[in-house]
């Protein structure tokens, strides 16, 4: 998309940041010891502890990528914010107490309370290290899509000033920064969550939504001379060519020097050409947008309904909306969304989005993206129950999640923490439902990236709040990237290089150690916040749910259930949880297409792991146990 | 290395919450895996119109969000109550011995 610098924006920005930078100064003056480092000395308050842990949990997966995936697929961006608060179930009844009473603060020392084993040091260590770098890959990659309406930077330029603010403030500070931050975070875009959901039931719904007297773009629709499967002319426009994809047909139409394609259609024996966006990569590097250059402005938010049906009626707009009513419109209603396909025309590499009317109905139930109707493969069955797997056991046995566990005194503590979490995270995965489709149909959507739909939306109802809600949300990734590297750099340096090599440090040393390790996870994330570029966030954090789920789940449970578990079987456990996951996620259909070995050739179209990798980990925690039980250790 | 130390409890009252804990997670395991298996096995269920004019996939999955919070409520109350009963216990035991 074609993004200005807004200044609003970025007098907020500025003010945000600094006040984060600021905080975590003033909180990293008070620290003194490794305790304070990690879990912030046990002293935060529940109610503040429980606001973190939603500010934590909602990281930009959560406002960035849900709210982009259900304005682009509907109900299936439902099906993560489902599968994450259900995740809050394992980790609040099973997990919580049991946790906090073992009173340890990395998740390889509670896991290692029992055994004293330096095989779970390592692995658990090793496994939270690479948990905490595949949730970090989308903070990363969300961080960059951020900035280019934010700051009018690159992607790249966003990634790399993620990176270094949180290094500064991690080096500088450690937990208990991140904990107010992350309180002030979580609370900030609850209350805006809520404001602009209110702005879309007010504004109710708009077959052509309009927006501060900026007209939506009305879109050509041409009827053409067909010859058998060619198009021969159209009236004011010359015919260049056409190329069919699967079973679409593109036709390349000249007008006034700018070529343009058009999406051919035939409804009712009647063919029409409807006008797409296209971006077309020149072999000499210039870059097109619907045919002409950027400066031209030729390029369109887009998303609308094409169809209002309210009481069995068809309106051009509604008046504001109750939440039911809201929702139930949309139901009735047809939307049209664009979807991408990529063509190359000679030397040129062309991306063209096409409108594609989806009915209200199917919007609104689980399908557009995993497909599991009567006519769907096993695969993509499978891949549902796995996804929703992964989100339901991944949740607990995240290492960022855990820690904060420990940040609060007592057991009772936590456990209010936790229900106060549940209550901020669900209240606002319902908005996200809201400002989803909200964004879908207002003509908002950045066609490259849906991760941009809320602040987009929000962009639509005033440059206050889409300044408020983007500082926001680059707050949301700089506190969960600050958490992740905080528990990166701890199982680096006190899992592995303090218990596993026995450097014994001493605790000024220990968190020099910490700082250093922080520093360096922080440049390996900006490295591959780069390279993962234009992968879909919340796609990428199923990953980590799964690599969590797989990993850690079976050997907590066991752990806390099961009295036989031995310490072999706990890392045997970890071990086949990381392999097994990483391996299916390494030959997954989105892999094989990011190596260039397009995804149908893939050796399996499992794109999530979990329903294999969590099954064998709770069998090899298991059969370990029972092969090399405890007594043996 | 410990951050807090860790707070005694009696045996019976950590016993008491962790089951309820149990008991809890597999109630609400039973309605989430109830939504995949009419997801995967029951699909067309899911489109029909439930009440409010929305569908049943919309009414579970919002149903789901607020069930977790409510279980969550039931734990802490029940939890809070076990705590605060072997409290008494103990305070009474005290009262008994002086």
């Amino acid at each position: 998309m074609i993004y200005d610098i807004s200044y609003t924006a970025l007098a907020f920005f500025f003010v945000f940041v600094s006040l984060v930078i600021g905080l975590s100064f003033y909180f990293g003056r008070k620290k003194s010891n490794s305790s304070s480092y990690y879990a912030a000395g046990g002293q935060i308050h529940w109610a503040v502890n429980g606001i973190a842990f939603a500010g934590d949990y909602l990281s930009a997966a959560s406002f960035l990528g849900i709210c982009g995936m259900i304005a682009v697929s509907g109900f299936d961006g439902f099906l993560y914010a489902i599968g994450f608060i259900a995740g809050w179930i394992v980790a609040l009844f099973l997990i919580a107490e049991p946790f906090k009473r073992l009173g340890k603060f990395t998740f390889t020392d509670a896991l290692n309370a029992k055994y004293n084993s330096r095989a779970i040091t390592l692995s658990a260590s090793v496994g939270t290290l690479i948990i905490s770098i595949f949730y970090l890959i989308p903070q990363m990659v969300g961080a960059g899509d951020l900035v280019m309406p934010l700051l009018g930077l690159p992607h790249w330029a966003g990634v790399i000033l993620v990176g270094t603010i949180v290094i500064i403030i991690v080096a500088s500070a450690g937990m208990a920064s991140t904990t107010y931050v992350q309180f002030l975070k979580g609370g900030l875009l609850i209350i805006l969550s809520t404001v602009l959901t209110i702005y879309i039931l007010k504004n109710g719904l708009n077959s052509t939504p309009e927006f501060e007297g900026k007209p939506y773009h009305s879109f050509i629709h041409l009827k053409p001379q067909v010859n058998g499967d060619k198009i021969v002319s159209v009236p004011d426009w010359e015919v260049i060519g056409q190329q069919s994809v699967g079973k679409k047909t593109f036709v390349k139409l000249s007008s006034a020097g700018v070529e343009r394609w058009f999406d051919w259609t035939v409804k009712d024996g009647n063919h029409l050409l409807s006008e797409t966006l296209t971006i077309t990569q020149k072999a000499d590097g210039e870059k097109l947008y619907n045919g002409e250059v950027k400066e031209n402005r030729k390029f369109y938010q887009v998303g609308h309904l094409s169809k209002i049906i309210v009481n069995g009626q068809e309106l051009d707009k509604t008046g504001p909306l109750g939440p039911f009513e809201f929702l139930s419109t949309i139901k009735e209603s047809d939307i049209v969304r664009f979807l991408q396909v990529k063509v190359v025309d000679g030397t040129d590499q062309v991306a063209i989005y096409y409108p594609e009317v989806t009915s209200g109905e199917k919007f609104m139930l689980p399908g557009l993206k995993y497909k599991i109707g009567s006519d769907a493969s096993l695969w993509s069955k499978m891949d549902f129950v796995s996804l929703m797997l992964a989100l339901f056991l991944g949740t607990a046995a995240l290492p960022h999640i855990l820690i904060r566990y420990y940040t609060v005194k007592t057991p009772r503590d936590a456990r209010k923490s936790t229900i106060l979490a549940i209550a901020a995270i669900g209240g606002f995965y319902i908005l996200t439902l809201f400002i989803g489709l909200g964004a879908g149909v207002n003509g908002v959507m950045d066609v490259e990236s849906s991760n941009m739909a809320a602040p987009l939306l929000a962009r639509a109802f005033g440059a206050v709040l889409f300044s408020v809600i983007s500082a926001v949300a680059f707050a949301t990734v700089l506190g969960t990237v600050a958490g992740l590297i905080v528990a990166s750099s701890g199982a680096i340096a006190h899992d592995f290089i303090d218990v596993y090599l026995k450097k014994n440090l001493d605790d000024e040393n220990k968190v020099k150690v910490g700082k250093i390790a922080a520093v360096l996870v922080g440049i390996f994330a900006i490295v591959l916040g780069m390279a993962f570029k234009g992968i879909n966030v919340s796609f990428l954090v199923g990953w980590a749910f799964a690599i969590a789920a797989s990993s850690n789940l079976p050997a907590i449970l066991f752990l806390l259930f099961w009295k036989r578990t031995s310490a072999t079987g706990i890392s045997a456990s970890i071990i086949v949880g990381i392999v097994v996951s990483l391996a299916i996620i390494l030959t997954s259909p989105t892999m094989w297409d990011k190596y260039g070995l397009g995804a149908e050739n893939a050796i399996h179209q499992l794109e999530n792991p979990a329903l294999i990798s969590f099954p064998l980990a709770v069998l090899t925690v298991y059969f370990v146990s029972i092969l090399y039980p405890k007594k043996a250790e | 290395m410990h951050v807090n130390s860790t707070i005694e409890e009696k045996e019976s009252v950590t016993k008491q919450k962790s089951s309820l804990g149990v008991r809890l997670f597999f109630i609400y395991s039973i309605f989430y895996v109830g939504f995949v298996i009419l997801g995967v096995f029951h699909y067309e269920l899911l489109s029909n119109t439930i009440f409010g004019g929305l569908n049943l996939a919309v009414v579970y999955g919002i149903s789901l969000i607020l069930f977790a919070f409510l279980l969550g409520v039931i734990y802490d109350y029940y939890c809070t109550r076990y705590e605060d009963q072997a409290e008494m216990e103990d305070q009474l035991n005290i009262g008994k011995t002086l």
